[in-house]
């Protein structure tokens, strides 16, 4: 176990350095650059401030220093606003992962009982809704689903307000961003679910006397949830690392607004910390799948 | 055990038992009038080829058949009480406590998720009123007692980590942890190598004794009834064609079906007796012929066996035949009128 941790480890340190390395010269590989704003800037100035944040050195060694810098913690100030970038990313962070957090919980345990119910209820009406739901909201695109909440639950109803600081305004947010996943996973729970309750081990657990919703949430749905872990983990990073469309329409400083705005801006050390920090979420959350998978299902072994 | 009054019901007794499943193309009838008593302690041995109807009479007996199947007709008398009026939950408490059975393959009817111990534990609880640890060390008698080495490590450990044979083995002590009257065996050894099959079907004899079970064994196998039954069912089409005492069955067949079947299996005698296969194949349920389910395939076939269903006739000791050839031959004796 110990030695699979450190190879997934080493292996993931391999993949954000690669991710660092195609996004560097990515970025710079775009014409233009974060000083070509459309009030020009004198040649004097202009030169002076590459030469501040070291634009004028080659590219190759723009990218050792700016490693550098990076393996120190330093990951530099943002070219458009002169704020310190760990400070400004924690902080987006913190806003998506509040939002994306709750939505998260939210897709998972709703969905795992949405999909348990549509399995029981198989061809029924309770399945038919479910699954006619699910359709809708994996069909209808965020932009769409989020502006509708907005005009019917603050606009129209007045039940919620458009934006303020208290938690009231993240109701909205949290349901248009777990629209999708809870959608997703009521399908995959219901489509595993099914599987496992007609496997051969479920006529054993009703022959033995045990009663239905034993052999259901007992027997049945520890086997349906294995399928469901694997969707969870890169779930899980996407939604804490925000969403663009959402935070867009609700006016939520977070990452996900956050990366986009870096891109447009052409903030080179902001692009790239994000980047970084997108990717180590990513493979964090991956590696807590497969053991978490591995604690689910015994017959996994992890070497 | 209850001590014996003068006139107790048979342990088991199915009677006119017909069980159908509804599917897109009709109603399947799997089960056609299908009448046995089992004895307290005895076995009761049910041959038959796929599609027979065997292992859909011993679910309809556990009511554990698929969603769409369902008892039609017929009655299921357990000590005199016809469990097919049982409400979910007594039959919750009739599976595992009364009746318990084990399956074809031990490889998928153990949950891979749970340890084996955790398994058997819950066959304990769900029954009695027992704490973890008592339920436990049941466990744990019930594991050395199937011939388990190490049952405190196997306890521990998962299917997966288990063999086939010592699957069964666990499906056993599962099966038997709540020390049932009845142990139903579907197909128990047709998904097991030959050496462990014969090891498996001593140690439910061994069992057998020493718990005074009475077991119900479900097979293709003539060999495997041989070897364990007291009283056969020969079933075809859903239908028996023959019951009776394991000696009548096997030197004194009586439906053309059953001696089909003796006649192509080897024998240790005669080595260089050529085997005959029966031929055609088994009949379709959705198709069933108007008369004898088996004279399609049968040498002897005459007029009447397409015509009409052979009644179940008594032969001498105590043996039934539902074959044509007997009332032709004159060969079937009057039963005296009901008790």
């Amino acid at each position: 176990m110990s030695k699979y941790l450190v190879k997934r480890i080493l292996l993931a340190v391999v993949s954000v350095f690669v991710i660092c390395l195609i996004t560097f010269f990515a970025m710079n590989a775009v014409p233009g650059g974060p000083f070509n704003s459309e009030k020009a800037l004198t040649p004097a100035v202009k030169a002076t401030l590459l030469e501040r944040f070291n634009l004028d050195k080659p590219i190759g060694q723009q990218f050792l220093i700016y490693m550098r810098n990076m393996l120190h913690g330093d990951f530099g100030i943002s070219l458009k606003t002169g704020r310190d970038i760990s400070g400004t990313l924690l902080e987006c962070f913190a806003v998506s992962a509040k939002i994306g957090g709750i939505a998260a919980l939210f897709a998972v345990i709703i969905g795992v009982i949405l999909g348990a119910l549509a399995a029981l209820f198989r061809n029924k009406w309770p399945d038919r809704l479910i699954i006619f739901l699910t359709t809708l909201f994996t069909a209808m695109p965020s932009f769409v689903f989020a502006t509708l909440l907005l005009m019917v639950f603050c606009i129209q109803l007045k039940w919620l307000p458009v934006w303020d600081a208290s938690n009231r305004s993240l109701v909205l947010p949290v349901i248009a961003l777990a629209a999708y996943p809870t959608a997703y996973v009521t399908r995959l729970t219901k489509t595993s679910m099914l599987d496992a309750l007609s496997q051969d081990y479920i006529r054993t657990a009703r022959s033995k006397g045990v009663s239905t919703v034993k052999v259901i949430f007992k027997h049945a749905l520890r086997n349906a949830l294995i399928p469901v872990i694997t969707y969870v983990g890169p779930m899980l990073a996407y939604i804490l690392t925000g969403s663009l469309v959402v935070e867009n329409i609700f006016s939520i400083g977070g990452l996900g607004k956050q990366f986009v705005q870096s891109i447009t801006n052409r903030d080179y050390p902001m692009i790239m910390a994000t980047t970084i920090f997108l990717a180590v979420i990513m493979v964090v959350m991956n590696l807590l799948s497969d053991i978490l998978y591995k604690v689910v299902d015994p017959r996994i072994k992890l070497d | 055990m209850a001590e014996n009054t003068a006139k107790k019901p048979p342990l088991l007794q199915v009677v006119d038992l017909h069980t159908s499943f509804t599917t897109d193309k009709g109603e399947v009838q799997a089960v056609n009038g299908v009448s046995f008593t089992l004895e307290e302690g005895k076995t009761l041995g049910i041959v038959g080829e796929s599609g027979s109807g065997k292992s859909v009479t011993a679910y309809s007996i556990m009511q554990i058949l698929e969603q769409n199947g369902h008892i039609t007709q017929g009655q299921i008398l357990f000590q005199g009480n016809d469990i097919t009026h049982y409400s979910s939950k007594q039959m919750q408490d009739f599976r595992g406590k009364k009746c318990s059975i084990i399956f074809q393959d031990p490889m998928t009817s153990l949950n891979p998720v749970y340890t084996v111990g955790n398994q058997i534990m819950e066959a304990v609880l769900v029954h009695h009123e027992k704490s973890k640890a008592e339920a436990r060390d049941i466990a744990i008698n019930m594991l050395k007692l199937v011939g388990i080495n190490d049952a405190e490590r196997r306890f521990k450990q998962h299917p997966h980590e288990l063999s086939g044979g010592m699957r069964q083995r666990v499906m056993i002590a599962m099966a038997l942890a709540s020390e049932p009257w009845i142990l139903i065996a579907d197909e128990p050894t047709t998904a097991l190598d030959v050496t462990i099959q014969a090891q498996i079907l001593e140690l439910m004899q061994e069992l057998q004794q020493k718990l005074n079970m009475a077991i119900i064994i479900v097979t293709h196998d003539l060999g495997v009834i041989a070897q364990m039954a007291d009283e056969i069912v020969v079933m075809y089409g859903g239908r028996i064609c023959e019951r009776g005492t394991a000696d009548e069955i096997f030197y004194h067949p009586a439906h053309e079906y059953t001696k089909g079947l003796l006649r192509s299996i080897p024998s240790v005698d005669n080595m260089k007796e050529k085997l005959v296969p029966i031929a055609g194949t088994p009949i379709n349920l959705l198709n069933m012929p108007k008369g004898c389910a088996f004279c399609a395939r049968c040498d002897n076939a005459m007029k009447i066996c397409l015509e009409e269903v052979p009644p179940e006739l008594p032969l001498p000791d105590g043996h039934y035949a539902s074959c044509w050839m007997n009332v032709v031959n004159h060969n079937y004796v009057e039963e005296p009128a009901d008790e």
